[in-house]
Parts: structure tokens; sequence; C-alpha cells
């Protein structure tokens, strides 16, 4: 675990949202990013995990508490939403180039970076390809492309993989804990999936049941790189069973009163 | 359909085409074999064949009035493209803006065409009644879809957008005018026959006044002589006209949307 460091990026200190029909979604929520770690938030659904990812984000603003960037501000950030959200319009590079068209690059100026990165995640010759000329898995190698391109030190993705097939989010898995370690990028990453959590993560934080509070957080251990052999070991098997049994606990948490 | 294998095409070919082709055929042997055995006066039913000579006949009278109808059409249409798509846009940018403009809308939308075209003849010139007509009835259903469609853009793609602080502009130009693109369309195309329609109402109601010279008028004209068969060659080019606004706009609809048109489906389910 040579990359994490102990330094903070950003910490969310007594975060609370209600919505305006008030229902309550997060309550209390304390949580510390460190930078360059990959951190997962799991727990049920409906308990806040996607609401966590888009206060960050900025995407709507908490209730209570505030957000505390160790830089002062937030940073540019890439999202994974769970569904590819490709435009259906526009080809696969255009899709790409977005955020940097965005920023203000000509497509001449971004083209070397559009075409790199789509090489990084196994989309290279798919340029001029349509959303629904891809696959499942490919739409979301293009969603994370479009993610990375900008160099976002920051990537918040939403159960990017829920949707696809066993196969092609081991490969997926394997791709993103690759990424991460070329980029150095901080991910904070949302699932439902304890074994998906457990193979990707340094850290978990387990959330409670709306409303959604941080109830346990538990680091992971493994070989560097992880691969095919840690998931099929022991350390696994004994990892994947503690955050389960925290995840029970957690259930059992929101049922008292 | 690209991984359908090929001999299966034919037969959908057939199907599509030739079946309706053959009854349409059919029909117009019937109605001249009943016509001949009946032997029906063509000043109460002429055979196709009548109809047809009178066509190739009174070809330049009909073609210049045909022309004249065509013109109206697509310049209502023109108007209505411009008009719709501007107040549409106008309409997505604020609340405001569209509670207090979308009731006029409304109002000449479900106020029947006919009934407005005597009074317009009142206040304007005919040939400028006719067109205002026309794009009454053109405009709003490009407009109504039109305000749909920018206000159906996927709601991720909008956080994305805010994400990167995307501006007003690039927003309207990037993500909600392409978003509203087969809505439009649908519009279009539901608007092109409708021009058509309005054209020739309204030319009907000022062909009393004696000023027109569009197909309709050529209808009201034949019928006052009881030239039967030229009412029915002028309602034949009519017909076909009609045909041929749709096909076009559905040809454009098809090739704009060609390489993403399935998702577009898709997302409006």
């Amino acid at each position: 675990m040579l990359r994490r460091s102990d330094e903070s990026l950003l910490r969310l200190s007594r975060i609370a949202k209600t919505f305006p029909g008030g229902v309550e979604a997060l309550a209390g929520v304390d949580l510390e990013v460190r930078r360059g770690e990959f951190l997962t938030l799991l727990g049920p659904s409906g308990c806040g995990k996607s609401t966590i990812l888009r206060l960050i984000a900025g995407l709507a603003p908490a209730s209570e508490g505030e957000i505390i960037w160790s830089d002062g501000a937030r940073p540019q950030i890439g999202f994974v939403f769970q569904d590819p959200t490709l435009m259906p319009w526009a080809n696969v590079f255009s899709n790409v180039y977005l955020p940097l068209r965005l920023a203000g690059l000509t497509r001449a100026n971004a083209a070397p970076r559009v075409i790199a990165m789509l090489s990084r995640v196994g989309l290279g010759g798919f340029e001029k390809a349509y959303a629904r000329e891809l696959s499942g898995g490919m739409r979301m190698r293009a969603s994370l492309a479009r993610a990375l391109v900008a160099d976002a030190p920051l990537l918040l993705l939403d159960e990017p993989f829920a949707a696809l097939d066993e196969i092609t989010r081991f490969a997926l898995n394997d791709d993103l804990l690759a990424l991460q370690r070329e980029l150095k990028t901080t991910i904070v990453f949302v699932t439902h999936s304890v074994f998906e959590s457990v193979y990707l993560s340094e850290r978990i934080a387990i959330m409670s049941p709306r409303p959604g509070r941080i109830v346990d957080e538990i680091a992971i251990h493994s070989p560097d790189p992880r691969g095919e052999a840690f998931r099929v070991s022991a350390s696994f098997a004994d990892q994947a069973g503690q955050v389960s049994a925290a995840l029970r606990n957690a259930m059992a948490v929101s049922s008292a009163p | 359909m690209t991984s359908e294998p090929s001999g299966f095409y034919p037969r959908l070919w057939l199907f599509d085409l030739l079946l309706p082709a053959c009854v349409f055929l059919a029909t117009l042997l019937l109605w001249e074999a009943i016509v001949r055995a009946f032997a029906i006066p063509p000043y109460v039913l002429p055979a196709p064949s009548l109809i047809a000579s009178t066509l190739v006949n009174d070809w330049p009278l009909l073609f210049a009035s045909l022309l004249v109808t065509l013109r109206i059409t697509f310049e209502a249409l023109a108007l209505a493209v411009i008009g719709g798509l501007g107040l549409a846009i106008l309409l997505a940018q604020s609340k405001p803006i569209e509670r207090a403009l979308l009731p006029f809308a409304i109002i000449l939308q479900v106020t029947p065409i006919i009934a407005i075209a005597p009074l317009l003849l009142v206040y304007l010139e005919s040939s400028t009644a006719v067109l205002v007509c026309a794009f009454l009835v053109a405009f709003f259903p490009i407009l109504s879809n039109t305000a749909l469609g920018l206000a159906s853009t996927d709601h991720n793609l909008v956080d994305l957008f805010d994400l990167y602080r995307a501006s007003r502009w690039r927003r309207l130009a990037l993500l909600r005018l392409p978003s509203a693109l087969p809505y439009f369309l649908r519009g279009l195309r539901i608007g092109g026959g409708l021009a058509l329609i309005g054209a020739i109402v309204a030319e009907l109601a000022a062909g009393a006044a004696g000023q027109g010279t569009g197909l309709a008028f050529r209808i009201t004209e034949a019928g006052y002589r009881l030239n039967i068969p030229r009412m029915f060659a002028a309602l034949a080019l009519i017909s076909f006209t009609g045909v041929l606004i749709y096909g076009a706009l559905a040809l454009i609809s098809r090739v704009a949307l060609r390489r993403w048109h399935d998702s577009a489906r898709a997302r409006q389910m």
C-alpha cells in the first residue's frame, strides 16, 4: 500500500441531507477521504450512498454540516453513473471529448488526450462508434474514459458495474485498479456488493439504512497488485466474512430505537 | 436489423411495398369495372382512367395551381419551424416565460382553423391570410414536440454538464437541442401534413372571394362547372402531394437519427 498516504483530501463533517419531500436521506455523516486511496461506501439500497457522492460532487447542497477540502476548494471531479450516460447522438470520441470541450479545448488540441485515454480503457479504434453499437461493458469503458480524460484528481463512481455480467465486471474491476495505480486518482466507489467492495477497496465505509450514517470503517489488507489469486484466497474470504458481519450489524443498528 | 440474414429482406420488402401496391391497384381496377359495368356517367363518378386523362389534359392548369399550393405549404412550414423552434427555446429558458406564453399557444391549437380563416380574410390580403392559416396549424405540433424534447433531457447528462460548469448556451447547444431532435422531427412530420391541410382549408375559405389559384380553388371552381373529373384529378394531386411531403420528412428524420435512433426510442419508453 505504498501509494496510500494518510493525508486528507476531503472531510465530511456532520453532513445531513433532507429532501424537499421530507425524506431524511443522511443524518450526521462523518467521513474522511484520503489522498490517493480507494474508498468504498457499502450499504443497503436507499441508504444514501449515492447522495453522499452527489454532495461531494457539488450536484446537490447538504442540509446541514460541511465538506472541508484540504486544498481549500473542490477540485475537478470525474463522475461515473450507474448507467453509462453517453450522449446517443455523439460518437465515442465526442462523448469522451466533452469534459475537455467544456473546459475550452479545441477538438484538435484535445484529440491526442482523448485517443490516449480511449486506448487506455481498451476502446482504441472505437472512436467513431455510437453508444448503441457498443456492448454494455464497452459503454461503461467509454463512460470511465470520459470521467478520467480531464485528469480529475478525484473520481466518484456510483455502482457503475452493477448492471454488467460477472465476467465483464471482473475485467472492469481489474482495469479500474490498474488505471488508479497509473493515474494516482483518489476514488470513492459506491456499491452494494460485499465481494466487489473487498476486491477493490483499501478502506470500506459501511452505512446504516436510511437515514444513512457511517457505522463502521474496515481496512482491507491485500497483496499489491490485486488479481485473480486474491479473489480466491482465504484472506479474501475472511475479509468478505468480516465485512458481511459488519453490514449485518449496521442493519441491526438502525432497527434499534 | 443489420444482423438479420440478407435473405429476409426481399420477403420484408414484398410484404411492406408490394402487398399494399397490389391492393391499391385492385381497388382502382374494381372502380373502373363498376363504372363501366353500370355505365355510371362521369358527372356522378368518373372512372380512374378518365381522371388520369383529365390529369394529363389539364396538366398546365393543375400544375400551376399545384405550385401555388406547394409554395404556400412550404413557406408556412418554414415559418412554423422558425417560430416553433424559437418559441420552444424561449419557453425552455424559464418557467415564468413558459407559464405566461403557453396558454396563447394552446388557445391557437384548440381553435379550429376553419373558424379563424374568414376573420383573417377580413384583416389580411387573401394570399397572406392563406399563408397565416397554414402557418398556424403547422406551428403548434412543432412547438409542443420541441418543448417536450427540450424538457426531457437525461438527468444524469444534466448532472454531468453541471459538474463541468457548462454555460447556459453550451448546455443548450450540446445537450438540450440534440436531446430534443427526435421530438422536433416528430413535430415536423406532423406539421408538414398539417401545413398542407391548412393551406387547402384556407384556400377553400378564400376561394369564395375569388382570389385563389391553388388546388383547393381549382376544386371549388370545377365543382361550380360540374367538371367532376377535374375535381377528382385535383384531389388526387393533393393526396399525392401529402404523401410526398410526409415521405420526404420521414426520410429526413430517418437520415438524421440513423445512428442513434434505437437508443432514442428506448429512452422514450
